[in-house]
């Protein structure tokens, strides 16, 4: 057999890795951004009557709302908010789903009450049963990561399951305890292993999920107080203006969420090829 | 002696794979098992090595029942080698999971020192077979199950595996069951042959 280039010169000539690095820059430059700037807050808040509904300009990039305050920050605020809680719910569902794939793998009763448990979630309309959860617990930002995350574990539930089982039947994972391995190192070196890339690209694609339902919940009144810069807040508040031509009220908190949501779909697949080793080399 | 008493077992219940099983491996013999595609060999194999739950019948090793934990002393060798390992570890990783088997046995199976550092996908099915029958070497292992390990290999390569396989049988005293279809192969290697029929052996072949 030909000679093949060991797995790290293949990743160091790889575009993927070259995509994921790039993703990954803007998602720690934005994090970074947001959490050392100790002015946001302030600015955020700051109305300045004389500069209402400014388009955008050298002082105000983003022009600035209806009560005078720049609606760069806003975002700014906005989009660290919607990181947060993504992260949060997306984290959350994870866990949900991970303990919940674990259960349906120990035996066949457990398998079909989680089988059940998915399938209702999944038929029930998703926005509505966001809002209804949301609402019952009083709205919020914990309210919001809350119904995000209760209502986002099923598909990946089913995928995690569905990985599990055939784990557990894999020849090597037999051959591994006729080797006498434990039961905790067949979890901890074969199983943990094998699903992490799952969980990591499940909660990856989760996360813009969650922040897409934390906008659309704060738009429709459901989710954070309109007293927090939300992204779903601004959103909510631009369409009043939006006909008058305040265009700057809506794009570019709209934008800000896109590219974050974008950021994170890119960043989910491109680890998703990175953590296989066949795929990364191919 | 590994012998197996009248063991049935089936994957879905009423239906079993095999039925009444019964037979003997004494030490350092060579056994071949054929049967048409469906008849229950690789069943077989497996359950000698444990990887069954049996709905009847036993198993025992010298007398006694095969242990539950630790080192299993049947190991069972699948004829798809990319299966038996995990594909997130490297070759060295791999052989390491059973024992670490020193320079010049890996010489012997033309194992290289730079494969150690490989991927299992970097290596053909023939290279990682041999890496698959090694691993399956681990002292304390007395029994090797063989399930047509070398029926997706190029001639040359199958004799270097069998030659290479049958040495080190000898110096250990090993049993070995070979699974087969090939029938001028089982009648090279083994001693004594059994056919296999609807999950019941028939008669030596």
């Amino acid at each position: 057999m030909s000679a093949t280039p060991s797995p790290r010169l293949a990743l160091r000539g790889n575009p993927r890795l070259g995509l994921a690095l790039g993703t990954l820059t803007l998602l720690v430059a934005l994090v970074a951004l947001l959490i050392v700037t100790p002015q946001l807050a302030e600015r955020a808040g700051a109305s300045d009557f004389q500069a209402r509904l400014l388009a955008p300009t050298t002082d105000y990039w983003f022009g600035t709302d209806v009560l005078g305050r720049d609606l760069l920050a806003r975002t700014l605020q906005g989009l660290a908010l919607s990181l947060w809680v993504g992260a949060a719910a997306a984290l959350l569902g994870t866990l949900i789903a991970l303990g919940l794939a674990a259960l349906a793998c120990l035996d066949r009763r457990a398998d079909a009450v989680v089988g059940l448990l998915v399938d209702s979630v999944l038929g029930l309309p998703h926005l509505i049963l966001l809002m209804l959860i949301a609402f019952a617990l009083g709205g919020g930002t914990q309210a919001v990561i809350i119904a995000v995350a209760l209502t986002h574990w099923p598909s990946l539930t089913r995928v995690l399951r569905a990985e599990l089982l055939q784990l557990q039947q894999a020849d090597y994972v037999r051959l591994s305890r006729r080797f006498g391995k434990s039961r905790g190192f067949v979890i901890w070196h074969h199983l943990l292993p094998a699903l992490l890339p799952h969980c990591l690209v499940g909660g990856l694609l989760l996360f813009p999920h969650a922040i897409l339902h934390e906008a659309a919940l704060t738009f429709l009144g459901f989710g954070l107080s309109p007293g927090q810069p939300a992204i779903g807040v601004l959103l909510a508040e631009s369409m009043r203006y939006l006909s008058a031509g305040y265009w700057w009220l809506g794009v570019f908190p709209g934008l800000g969420l896109l590219l974050l949501v974008l950021a994170f779909d890119r960043l989910g697949n491109a680890l998703r090829r990175l953590l296989t080793p066949h795929e990364a080399q191919q | 002696m590994l012998e197996a008493h009248d063991i049935t077992l089936g994957y879905r219940p009423g239906v079993s794979v095999l039925r009444g099983v019964s037979l003997q491996l004494a030490a350092g013999e060579w056994l071949g098992l054929s049967g048409a595609s469906g008849s229950g060999k690789s069943t077989l194999g497996r359950a000698l090595a444990g990887h069954h739950t049996l709905r009847s019948g036993s198993l025992q090793l010298d007398g006694a029942p095969l242990p539950r934990h630790g080192l299993h002393p049947v190991q069972w060798l699948p004829q798809v080698p990319e299966l038996a390992v995990n594909p997130r570890w490297r070759i060295g990783r791999i052989l390491a999971e059973a024992w670490t088997p020193d320079a010049a046995l890996r010489q012997r199976f033309g194992i290289g020192d730079d494969w150690l550092e490989r991927y299992p996908h970097e290596l053909s099915g023939g290279e990682l077979q041999r890496v698959a029958v090694l691993r399956s070497l681990a002292p304390g292992v007395r029994y090797l199950i063989a399930d047509e390990i070398s029926s997706m290999l190029d001639a040359i390569t199958q004799a270097e595996l069998w030659q290479t396989l049958a040495e080190v049988a000898e110096q250990r005293d090993l049993g070995v069951l070979v699974i087969g279809h090939d029938r001028a192969l089982l009648k090279r290697l083994c001693q004594r042959r059994l056919w296999l029929e609807n999950g019941q052996l028939c008669a030596e072949a």
